[in-house]
Parts: structure tokens; C-alpha cells; sequence
């Protein structure tokens, strides 16, 4: 088949900056979000009775008032709740049964004819606690005396790559021994060693959390919800609740703004089992802006203890790190992105001999989840500074010590796997050279110093080996396109991409394909999680598949027709042609009705419906002793960040002035959704480097507003983002492209505490760089001259 | 509860309605109104996604109650189309990409509209502080701002 549409060539509109497909719903109001579902009078709301404890045992609840409330409908406990739920390791209940482990855990679901009254109602519910002593600090929860969290953690189901620790507080621990550590620290001209922290911080989508839940009298579910993961929450619902997953329904609307706080299961699992209590009755469940910032998912902290040694020739040799995840009452995520960290703790560098502990450890804090990066914002502060500190010592330049040290193609990684070809140093070449790289310039002000700090980051999508994406692609009367995907549009335009790769596959015009949108489980095909990063490349993947299998079925028909090969047939801008005899058959005369026969030999072909699908096959599994296998994860994305800031020595306030940033994306797709990627995700990172942490005292939050815990606003925008497409193919992505959603969220923090560095001479290990803390620091230490 | 009669434009039209005292001009702009354009993200009048326009004027509906709307004209995103055309600022938003989950949209689109007719040659600086009270988590800000100027340069 002369398939002018195989990976090597490019057909528009791959590589093309077309406008967002849900841009015009967007800029109307007309963009449907599940809380603008509308269910008419017969809605019921649900509230949440919580913890008001870090740490207790229930001793006795009574709903009995809450009950007699006027307009209540049903009120549920953890009596309801018998089978555990959970992503990777099942350890918590939907709503408590016998303990309770964070300020916030879900005790008692109230459910009302207003959401006022169910308000009201969880006022009167009674429940008596035994408080106990709260482990705040991972640290503390390793201690052989620490209070066991989970005490039934040897009893929870886990997937085979998660290794808990019953009778500790231990939820994984991920470990690497790669080389001979000992005999390296000898070989040494520089060693360093260090302690980075990295508090909770909120996702803070601006669409608060909420789902809608309704059983009908069979025992069927439908559930409405702003979810990245609907299939997933459709499979661990149906787990939890011992029914099959076909009985359960998941719409999901557009997601307003999701980066890891969406995914799993959360606000939903509450709603089910609320909506159970009433059947035939939609039930609403809606956080309140101050449930958003403790009761669903946070990012976990970190501790994070680093030693790292370089020879006299700036060459790392080794390099030993122990991660201390805050991984709060529940894991949800937590687990893998404890194992994550441990498989990618070296950062984007060879070093030979490696030793790393990685711990996920309980705590009586909110749940941990994923959170854009998943973990590797987090190490990548600690590590992306230390090696600035080493190559200090060795008196090298930072960007040559970064390039001499830095993974190249056909190197071997921390876990032994070869990587692929990866445009890293190239990264790093061009961030140098658009920031004017070792070249001093003058601050604003007398009293402000400027400096440039650089970083480097890796991360590869973490998931299961065979997570799967699957795609159905519909041809209408006139041609146009409707494209099935599971995969959720969050605002990091998956649907627009999917179409691009649609119609380039199939070889139609942008404007005829659109999205079967919303997903919904009961149509929607298969798709894993929208989640790590990696839906350009596994759903692409499989959105190219179908399309192929639709042009197959299309060019046999014509072909059939005209009594020509396929093989000498195309399908170009909506037509197909014939390169033999230049014949043209607009799609639209034959997708759905077929054609006739040569000779009145009656007719061929029928409505056209292409479908695909996709895993990677190649994952292996990796050692649980020395975490060294064949290939730990389907590929890395890498890339480079430099900041140029200026620090007021009189407030120690920090003005990002320039960020330049460079990815390898494989194959940008469409390049402005990258570079608006990169720049959405740099401010989210100035904001966690300058403003975020959800602070606790003693396991009770301190923050649950946007005046307590300030995000980032147009006020904190850099002067200037300079962004940077780098393109070294994937081999396995549809055009060679790889993810980049989470990326750019990486770098920037360290970045920021490198220039920091450079600007006063002042280095800070415990994130965010606020205000008073480098104010504080000056005082202390005094700025350099 | 108390029931106020209340007169009001919204988006153009002229309408009577019944609305409780202690009702949220937001709940009863979604709930009643089905304008459900117009965004809940805290409703403490902290992130400015509700952001819609009384006689002209930027305001959080969470914070306003629906009978102070009686004499006003209201403005939301399902009203910044007129005749069928976009607003330049939406179809700059298009443009631009300044729109990515879209939550945040309706309320930056309405606030921008408001700082352009009051101020039709702003500064940079003057887009970013009209801006502050309107939180976005997706874009980092950059295309809303760019996406602002290109209307204020082009006449508005």
C-alpha cells in the first residue's frame, strides 16, 4: 500500500500549531464541567463528616440526630464499607471503619435534599475518638517505637512491584546497589553530602473536586465525575464494591485543571457509597475550596539525604541517597512514586556505583498522590543543587560539569537500562547559549543582586509495564471524523493533538475530525489513566492504529471499484486518489454507504469504523535487591532549565526575570501546545520554588485558603520565557513523539535555588524560597559582595 | 427566608425574578439562570473564576447576593458574543492558546473586557495587576497577558 502516512514521512497536520479543538467552547462558556451538569429536582447532596484528629480510634458514632433531620435522606459510616480500595495497595476504606489517620479522613457521609441542610446535618452526628499520638515526620515513622499506622499492612492487596513493610510504617522501600560504593568514595577527589526537604503542596486545580453518583434499582452505577482516570476508578470501584465493572458508569466531562489530584479515586468513592444508601437518586459531592487543600490528594513531602563524588576530572563515581517520602495515611500513588524516585535517584547522569533507599513512609498527614512530575520535582531539588555544590568544589563550570557528567544515548542508567537516543546535551546547549550562559549582568537596583542557576531533569512515564490505551475512529455521511479516545482532556490539549495525529493518519483535514467527547466508560474506548505524560505517545499510538485500520478498510473498497491495486491508492485531504490513473473519490461518496462493482456486480464496503490499540511489550521487571534490570520504564523524557532572577537584599523578595527551557519531545506535534506546556509548567514551578507549602502543626493543617497558602498570580509571571523544542524521535511514538506535559515542572525550582545561589551566595535546602526565609538567610549569613 | 422582586439585564435581555435574601448572585446566576458559564472555584472571593460584570464592573458573584443585582445590568461570558461575533479578546484567547482547561476563562475573559473598556491602551503592568484576583494554575498566565495586549494594540 503506498502509505505515505508511515512514521517516517510527516503529513499535516503533524508539527503544525492548529488552534485547540475545544478552544471555542472554552472562550464561550459553553465547555461543560461536571458540577454544570444539571439533574434537576431530584438531586440529593452529599456532605462529609471528618476527622478532626491526626490520629484516633472511632469508639462510638451516632447519626441518630442527623438522621431525624428534616430533608435527610441517608447517612453512612464505615459499617458500610467492608472491602479496602486502593491503586496499587489496597489500605484504606472509604469511609473509616475503626480508626482514622489525617485531619480530614471521610468518618460519616450525610446525604440531603440541599446541600445546606446536609450541612446541617453533619453537625449532629456524634462520634467519640480515642486520640492517639500522630507521626508527623517520616523520620519519626521509621523509628522502631513509632506508632504503627497500619497494623494490618501485611493483610492489604499489592501489586507484585510494591514491597510493603508489615509491622512498620513502611508502605514500599525501593532500593538500588549498582557497582561497589565503598572502594568509589576512595577514588574521590570531592565528596558531598547534604539534606534537601520539600514540604506537601496543594495541585490546586481552580475546579474544585465533585462527582455525582446514582444506583439504579439493579444495582447499576452511574457516576459523573471530573476525573483523569475513569476507567481506573470504574475498575477499583467495582473491586471495592465486589460488582462487575460493566455495571459501573463513569462520565467525565472536561476536567478544570486536574495535574495528579484528579487521578484514582477520591471525592468519588464517598459519592458511590452515599449514592447507594439512595437508590434511584442522584447524589452531588462537591469539596469546599478548604476540603480541596487537605482532604484530597497533596503532594507528598520529601526528605531527601544526598552524598555525591566526583573524581579530579569532574567525573561523578558515585553517588548514595536515602528518600524519606511523607507518604500521609494512604498511598493511593505514593508507593510508585516511591519506586519512581528510587529507579530515577541518580537524576540524568551516568554514575557508575549507586546506592539508593527509598522509603514510603506513613504518616498522619493528608493523602499523598501524584502530582505533575510525580516525585521528580522533588528529587530533582535536592539533586540538581548538590551537583551544582560538587562542581563548585571541583571548581568546574556548571553547565561543562552537567555535560561531561549527563546521560547520552547508549548509556547505561541507574538501573542498568540502555537508554535510548535522548537529545539531552543538546538540551543543555541551547538553554546555555538563550540565557547567556556565564555572562554577569547587572541588577536593577543598588540593593538587588542578579544571578543564573541551571538544572537538568529526567522522568519517564511511571506505570504499571502494560498499561494500555485503546482508540475507535468513525467515518459520518459527509466524511467527517468521530474520534473515540478514553484518555481526558485536563487542559494540556490531548484532544487537540489525538485529532492532529487522526486526520494526518487517515489523511483528512483537522476540521472533520472531532472528539467523541465526554468519555464515558460504557463508550469510550480503553484507556489507562490520563496520567504521567504519556497520552501523545501510548494513545497516539493507538489513535494512529485505528485510523490505519480505517484507511485500510476505505482503500480495499475503492480499490475494488476502480479494479486497482490498493497499493497505487492514497487518501489525501479528505479524497482518495489513484497515482495510476489520477481518478478522485471524495470519502464522503463511499464511507458510509460503500460502492458499486465493477460490471453491476452488486456492491462493496459498508459504514467505516477504524479501531486500535496499544502497550508497550518491551517493561521489564527489576531486581527487588539491587533494582537493576533490563529496562525499567518505556523511555525518559529529558530536558534543561535556566533562570535569570534578580534577589532585593532589603525584603529577600525573588523577581524571575528570563526562564529558558528545552525538551526533548521526540516529535513536537503540535508546537504551541508544547511551548504552552512548558510555560504553564514553569510558573507552576516558580510558585512551589517561591510561595507553596501546606503547613502542619502536630498533623493539623494551617492553610485552607488561597490567603494562607498563595499560589502564583499574573504578578509572578517571569519577564520573559524563552522555549525551546528539541526533537531527537522516539522510536516507539507516533512520529517519534514523547510527553512533556509534567516536565517543565521539574527544573525550575532547583534552577531557581542555583541562581539564588549565584545571586547572594546563600544556599537553601528546604523549599519554597519565600521571602522571609532568604531575607532571614541574608541577615544571617550576609549576601556576597 | 425573605424574598426580594428583583429587575435586572442580564446579557442584554431584561429580566424579573424572585430571589432569597441570603442567595449568592453565583448560585443564582448557575442554578437559576442556567448561566453555568460562569465558574465556583472557592466561592470566598479568592479566585476570581466567577469574575462576571455588573454595570460594567468586575465583580466576584460569590461574594455579591442576588438582590443587590436588582436595577443592574449583568454582564457574563455567555453574553461577551454579540450578533453572532466573538469578542476580539476571545478570539485572541483562541489565537493565543490562552485558554488550556478553561475554568479559569470565563472570569479572566470578563475581567479583561472590563480593564479594556475602561482602559484601552493598558501597560503590561496595568494587565497583570487587573489579572491578580483571577487565578489560573494551567497557563502560567503568559497567553492571557499576550492575548490581552494583542486586543488593546488592535483598538480593543
Amino acid at each position: 500500500m503506498a502509505d505515505s502516512r508511515d512514521m517516517k514521512t510527516v503529513p499535516s497536520p503533524i508539527g503544525e500549531s492548529v488552534h485547540r479543538i475545544d478552544a471555542l467552547e472554552k472562550v464561550t462558556g459553553e465547555a461543560v464541567f461536571t458540577d454544570d451538569l444539571q439533574f434537576g429536582p431530584g438531586l440529593l447532596y452529599g456532605r462529609v463528616v471528618r476527622s478532626p484528629h491526626p490520629h484516633a480510634l472511632i469508639k462510638r458514632v451516632d447519626v441518630s440526630k442527623a438522621l431525624a433531620l428534616v430533608g435527610v435522606r441517608a447517612v453512612v459510616t464505615g459499617e458500610e464499607c467492608e472491602e479496602h480500595i486502593g491503586l496499587y495497595l489496597k489500605d484504606r476504606y472509604i469511609f473509616c471503619r475503626d480508626r482514622v489517620r489525617f485531619v480530614g479522613d471521610p468518618v460519616v457521609g450525610v446525604v440531603a435534599t440541599t446541600d445546606a441542610i446536609a450541612e446541617e446535618a453533619c453537625r449532629l452526628v456524634e462520634v467519640d475518638y480515642e486520640v492517639l499520638e500522630p507521626v508527623v515526620n517520616p523520620l519519626r515513622g521509621m523509628d522502631a517505637d513509632a506508632p504503627l499506622l497500619h497494623p494490618d499492612l501485611g493483610t492489604y492487596g499489592v501489586v507484585d512491584f510494591i514491597d510493603p513493610k508489615p509491622g512498620t510504617n513502611v508502605a514500599n522501600h525501593f532500593k538500588v546497589r549498582k557497582g561497589d560504593l565503598e572502594s568509589a568514595w576512595k577514588e574521590c577527589e570531592v565528596i558531598v553530602e547534604r539534606e534537601f526537604q520539600v514540604p506537601h503542596v496543594q495541585h490546586v486545580p481552580i475546579e474544585p473536586h465533585v462527582a455525582v453518583a446514582q444506583f439504579n434499582r439493579a444495582g447499576k452505577i452511574t457516576i459523573w465525575s471530573s476525573s483523569q482516570s475513569p476507567f481506573a476508578q470504574r475498575n477499583l470501584i467495582a473491586e471495592a464494591l465486589g460488582i462487575s465493572q460493566s455495571d459501573i458508569r463513569v462520565i467525565a466531562p472536561y476536567v478544570g485543571g486536574g495535574f495528579g489530584s484528579k487521578a484514582g479515586v477520591s471525592v468519588e468513592g464517598t459519592a458511590v457509597v452515599m449514592a447507594r444508601a439512595v437508590p434511584g437518586q442522584p447524589v452531588k459531592v462537591r469539596l469546599t475550596r478548604e476540603e480541596e487543600f487537605f482532604c484530597s490528594f497533596v503532594r507528598q513531602g520529601l526528605i531527601a539525604k544526598t552524598k555525591v563524588g566526583a573524581k579530579a576530572n569532574g567525573e561523578i563515581l558515585a553517588m548514595k541517597t536515602n528518600y524519606y517520602w511523607d507518604a500521609g495515611a494512604y498511598t493511593e500513588y505514593g508507593v510508585n512514586i516511591t519506586r519512581a524516585s528510587g529507579y530515577s535517584s541518580t537524576g540524568p547522569y551516568r554514575i557508575p556505583n549507586v546506592e539508593t533507599d527509598s522509603y514510603c513512609v506513613y504518616t498522619n498527614h493528608p493523602v499523598g498522590g501524584p502530582m505533575r512530575g510525580f516525585g521528580m520535582p522533588e528529587i530533582h531539588w535536592g539533586i540538581e543543587q548538590i551537583m551544582d555544590i560538587v562542581a563548585d568544589e571541583l571548581g568546574m563550570d556548571k553547565v561543562e560539569f552537567r555535560l561531561k557528567n549527563c546521560l547520552r544515548s547508549g548509556d547505561a542508567n541507574v538501573t542498568g537500562m540502555i537508554m535510548h537516543p535522548i537529545g539531552l546535551t543538546e538540551c543543555i546547549e541551547k538553554v546555555k547559549q538563550a540565557i547567556d550562559w556565564g555572562i554577569q549582568e547587572p541588577p536593577s537596583a543598588a540593593h538587588k543582586l542578579r544571578g543564573k542557576g541551571l538544572a537538568i531533569a529526567w522522568k519517564a512515564p511511571a506505570m504499571p509495564p502494560n498499561a494500555g490505551s485503546s482508540a475507535w475512529l468513525r467515518l459520518n455521511e459527509d466524511a467527517t471524523v468521530s474520534l473515540g479516545v478514553g484518555g481526558q482532556e485536563i487542559g494540556q490539549g490531548t484532544f487537540t493533538v489525538a485529532a492532529q495525529m487522526a486526520a494526518a493518519a487517515l489523511g483528512v483535514p483537522f476540521e472533520w475530525v472531532r472528539i467523541s467527547a465526554p468519555v464515558d466508560t460504557k463508550y469510550s474506548p480503553y484507556e489507562w489513566q490520563t496520567v504521567a505524560s504519556r497520552l501523545t505517545w501510548s494513545m497516539g499510538n493507538a489513535v494512529v492504529a485505528a485510523a490505519k485500520d480505517a484507511r485500510r478498510q476505505i482503500l480495499e473498497i475503492v480499490a475494488a471499484h476502480w479494479d486497482e491495486d490498493p497499493e497505487h491508492l492514497d487518501i489525501r485531504d479528505g479524497q482518495v486518489i489513484s497515482y495510476r490513473t489520477e481518478e478522485v473519490m471524495p470519502l464522503e461518496n463511499m464511507v458510509v454507504y460503500g460502492l458499486p462493482m465493477p460490471d453491476d456486480q452488486g456492491w462493496r464496503g459498508g459504514p467505516i469504523i477504524g479501531h486500535g490499540n496499544f502497550m508497550p511489550s518491551y517493561v521489564t521487571s527489576l531486581s527487588n535487591e539491587t533494582g537493576q534490570g533490563k529496562r525499567a520504564v518505556v523511555h525518559y523524557t529529558t530536558g534543561c532549565q535556566a533562570v535569570d532572577l534578580e534577589v532585593d537584599t532589603q525584603t529577600g523578595q525573588i523577581t524571575i526575570l528570563r526562564v529558558a527551557s528545552a525538551f526533548d519531545v521526540g516529535k513536537a506535534i503540535n508546537p504551541e501546545q508544547v511551548r504552552v506546556q512548558m510555560e504553564g509548567g514553569i510558573v507552576q514551578g516558580i510558585s512551589t520554588a517561591l510561595f507553596e507549602s501546606l503547613q502542619y502543626e502536630d498533623g493539623f493543617p494551617q492553610a485552607s485558603n488561597f490567603t494562607d497558602y498563595r499560589i502564583a498570580t499574573s504578578e509572578d509571571m517571569p519577564g520573559e520565557i524563552i522555549s525551546i523544542i528539541v526533537e531527537v524521535p522516539q522510536d516507539d511514538g507516533p512520529w517519534g513523539a514523547r510527553g512533556v506535559g509534567e516536565h517543565p515542572m521539574i527544573p525550575t525550582a532547583p534552577a531557581i535555588a542555583n541562581a539564588v545561589y549565584d545571586a547572594v551566595g546563600i544556599r537553601i535546602f528546604e523549599m519554597p524560597l519565600t521571602a522571609e526565609k532568604v531575607f532571614l538567610a541574608i541577615q544571617d549569613q550576609g549576601a556576597k559582595s | 427566608m425573605e424574598k426580594h422582586a428583583i429587575s435586572f439585564t442580564i446579557n442584554g435581555v431584561e429580566e424579573t425574578r424572585e430571589v432569597p435574601s441570603n442567595m449568592t448572585l453565583l448560585t443564582f446566576l448557575r442554578e437559576h439562570l442556567n448561566l453555568t458559564g460562569v465558574k465556583s472555584g472557592c466561592d470566598a472571593g479568592e479566585c476570581g473564576a466567577c469574575t462576571v460584570l455588573m454595570d460594567g464592573e468586575p465583580v466576584n458573584a460569590c461574594l455579591v447576593l442576588a438582590a443587590e443585582a436588582d436595577g443592574v445590568n449583568i454582564r457574563t461570558v455567555e453574553g461577551l458574543a454579540s450578533d453572532g461575533k466573538l469578542d476580539p479578546l476571545q478570539e485572541a484567547f483562541i489565537e493565543l492558546t490562552g485558554t488550556q482547561c478553561g475554568f479559569c476563562t470565563p472570569g479572566v475573559l470578563l475581567q479583561a473586557r472590563s480593564l479594556l473598556d475602561r482602559n484601552p491602551d493598558p501597560t503590561i503592568d496595568e494587565i497583570k495587576i487587573a489579572l491578580r484576583g483571577n487565578l489560573c494554575r494551567c497557563t502560567g498566565y503568559t497567553r492571557i497577558v499576550e492575548a490581552i495586549q494583542v486586543v488593546a494594540q488592535e483598538g480593543g
